[in-house]
């Protein structure tokens, strides 16, 4: 808090509101390590993109219909009648891809940092909590394009909850409201997606910052900053969030837009991953297309999912590959953050997860063949592996010496 | 709040009695809401019986009719068809429909009630794709019906193989035959 007494229209609100208090708190008193570097953009960025989401969104829904029999064609409507409807459709569609690329990238930087250890376990928690809320809001707005991509990968996910012992089948009519993907099913992921699920993400992007606010960054070196203070309490590596990392990621920003400018414009379905050429043909319940794949952002998991050949066991071992992560600041027992100060075999562990992540992330948007389930298997033991290894080896590791203060 | 002169267990027991009230409040009013996501009337309705038209079926064709919203498989198997449902026994999941769904008169080796007629929900017991069908018996394709989406096979009576995701038999629905040439899907008929 300020000493000094405000006037005027901020010292009016500072007595009715913590004007001032919020605004130093989290921007121009909030002390950010001072060795941020690349990988420190994406938790804004990914803010960004949820406010590009929702405006785009907003507006969509102005002329979107959730309707069976109307969808599919509501959605061209956008695309062909609306004045740059276009535009607004081709934003929320990229925006979906982007938002996967910023928080997956965001969550390694995490991984690499040590960012999920202890005080900064439930940061790590509310951010997975964000990460399956977005994969669900991701998942029922697909449906809603009413496209047999939409229908089909929807049939197939809905399905994967059948997979339950004893209660599974009824589960899954409860969820579509139907005996099959129907109108009632596209209805209500309507209302989730555009309702339901977005309060809770807002609401748990909050409850991240705040926890985030609370303890202070984590920063590449993974040393604590708030040990080493000044006389006046400012920790002597940390620099004010505004102006110094406001101007940072408006710089960030600016570089993310002509990216994601560019694909908008020139390459909006991206070859077919970010929409998918299925998607362009009707729903239709009696036909299943040649070869479904999910979205890109979902195939390393849909991959875990097919290489067991048991549907409860693969089930099991798609949501187990989610679930794992939640437990990560358990399953690290290491003292030490950053990946720079680990042990080689730390190192190789998180390269084998990067590598196993993206090889089954490919094998997932291929059909499958005996060869390439093989390869998937050996993946889903790379990404498993990961856990047990990082287990294992975190208890004793041969650690290197960490520094007293940042360095560069 | 001074906690003088407090009887700690009646006040322990209050707001235990509220908490329990309360909860029992909130349990009760979600079962609206949760009962609202079930199938409406007008859903069940519409898995009302449906009749199929099997007078201009040919051997090895498939028609597909729409009953519950789902795909249902009417097959008229040819010889070749019948004949590999012997040979291929050795390599299926569930030879004899034991884990499988389907009526009593369809839980034999041709799964239906005459064995050239096959009625089916088109359904993967897997994920719920629909699988298609590959009547050509090829070197390495003993005939029947392959769903795309994840692999699984099953042969001409839609008995699963071994080694794919898929667990159990397709589905048989409940069918009787009306006449020689028509068959209603979705009830049993009289016994």
């Amino acid at each position: 808090m300020s000493d000094k007494q405000t006037t005027g229209f901020v010292g009016w609100m500072d007595e009715r509101f913590p004007l001032t208090k919020l605004w130093e708190d989290h921007m121009a008193k909030y002390y950010a390590p001072k060795n941020f570097n690349f990988w420190y953009y994406f938790g804004a960025l990914s803010l960004v993109v949820l406010v590009i989401q929702i405006v785009t969104g907003i507006f969509l829904t102005m002329h979107y219909k959730p309707d069976g029999d109307l969808a599919f064609a509501s959605v061209e409507h956008i695309m062909r009648d609306v004045d740059w409807g276009w535009l607004l459709r081709y934003m929320h569609s990229t925006g979906a891809s982007f938002f996967f690329v910023v928080v997956y990238l965001h969550m390694f930087r995490a991984l690499m940092y040590g960012s999920y250890q202890k005080p900064r376990e439930l940061i790590w928690i509310f951010g997975m909590f964000i990460f399956v809320a977005l994969m669900a809001e991701a998942f029922m707005g697909y449906l809603l394009p009413w496209g047999q991509m939409s229908y089909w990968g929807a049939q197939v996910i809905i399905s994967l909850f059948g997979a339950i012992p004893i209660v599974g089948e009824d589960l899954t009519v409860w969820i579509r409201g139907d005996f099959v993907i129907g109108d009632a099913t596209l209805n209500r992921f309507f209302a989730l997606h555009v309702v339901a699920v977005p309060i809770v993400l807002l609401l748990l992007v909050v409850l991240h910052i705040i926890a985030l606010h609370e303890v202070g960054s984590n920063n590449p070196d993974g040393v604590e900053i708030k040990k080493n203070k000044d006389e006046n309490g400012v920790p002597l590596d940390g620099i004010p969030f505004h102006p110094y990392y406001t101007v940072k990621d408006i710089f960030g920003l600016t570089v993310f837009l002509i990216i994601f400018s560019a694909v908008v414009f020139f390459m909006p379905e991206m070859g077919g991953y970010f929409l998918e050429h299925a998607n362009f043909v009707p729903a239709d319940p009696f036909k299943t297309p040649e070869h479904i794949a999910p979205v890109w952002y979902f195939t390393p998991f849909y991959a875990i999912l097919r290489a067991i050949p048991d549907k409860l066991m693969g089930v099991l071992a798609m949501f187990g590959a989610i679930a794992v992560l939640f437990f990560l600041p358990w399953i690290d027992r290491g003292k030490v953050r950053s990946v720079r100060y680990r042990s080689t075999s730390h190192k190789l562990l998180l390269a084998m997860f990067i590598v196993s992540f993206l090889v089954l992330g490919y094998l997932g948007a291929l059909p499958s063949t005996p060869a390439r389930t093989l390869a998937a298997q050996v993946f889903t033991a790379g990404y498993f592996g990961f856990f047990i290894g990082l287990w294992w080896i975190s208890k004793n590791e041969n650690t290197k010496p960490v520094p007293e203060r940042v360095t560069w | 709040m001074s906690s003088e002169g407090v009887d700690s267990n009646r006040r322990r027991f209050l707001t235990a009695a509220t908490v329990v009230v309360g909860a029992a409040g909130t349990v009760a009013v979600a079962v609206p809401f949760l009962s609202s996501w079930a199938p409406s009337a007008r859903a069940r309705t519409a898995g009302a019986p449906v009749e199929a038209d099997i007078s201009k079926l040919q051997p090895g064709q498939l028609i597909i009719v729409k009953w519950r919203g789902k795909p249902v498989w009417v097959v008229r198997r040819d010889e070749k068809a019948l004949a590999s449902l012997t040979t291929v026994a050795d390599n299926l999941r569930d030879v004899n429909s034991d884990e499988s769904i389907q009526p009593e008169y369809a839980k034999n080796e041709h799964r239906s009630r005459k064995p050239e007629i096959l009625v089916m929900e088109g359904i993967c017991t897997h994920l719920g794709c629909s699988p298609s069908y590959r009547p050509e018996i090829t070197a390495d394709w003993q005939g029947g019906f392959f769903c795309p989406c994840h692999g699984s096979s099953f042969d001409f009576a839609g008995r699963v193989y071994q080694g794919v995701p898929a667990p159990t038999n397709l589905t048989v629905p409940p069918h009787y035959y009306v006449s020689d040439d028509v068959i209603l899907i979705g009830e049993d008929g009289v016994a």
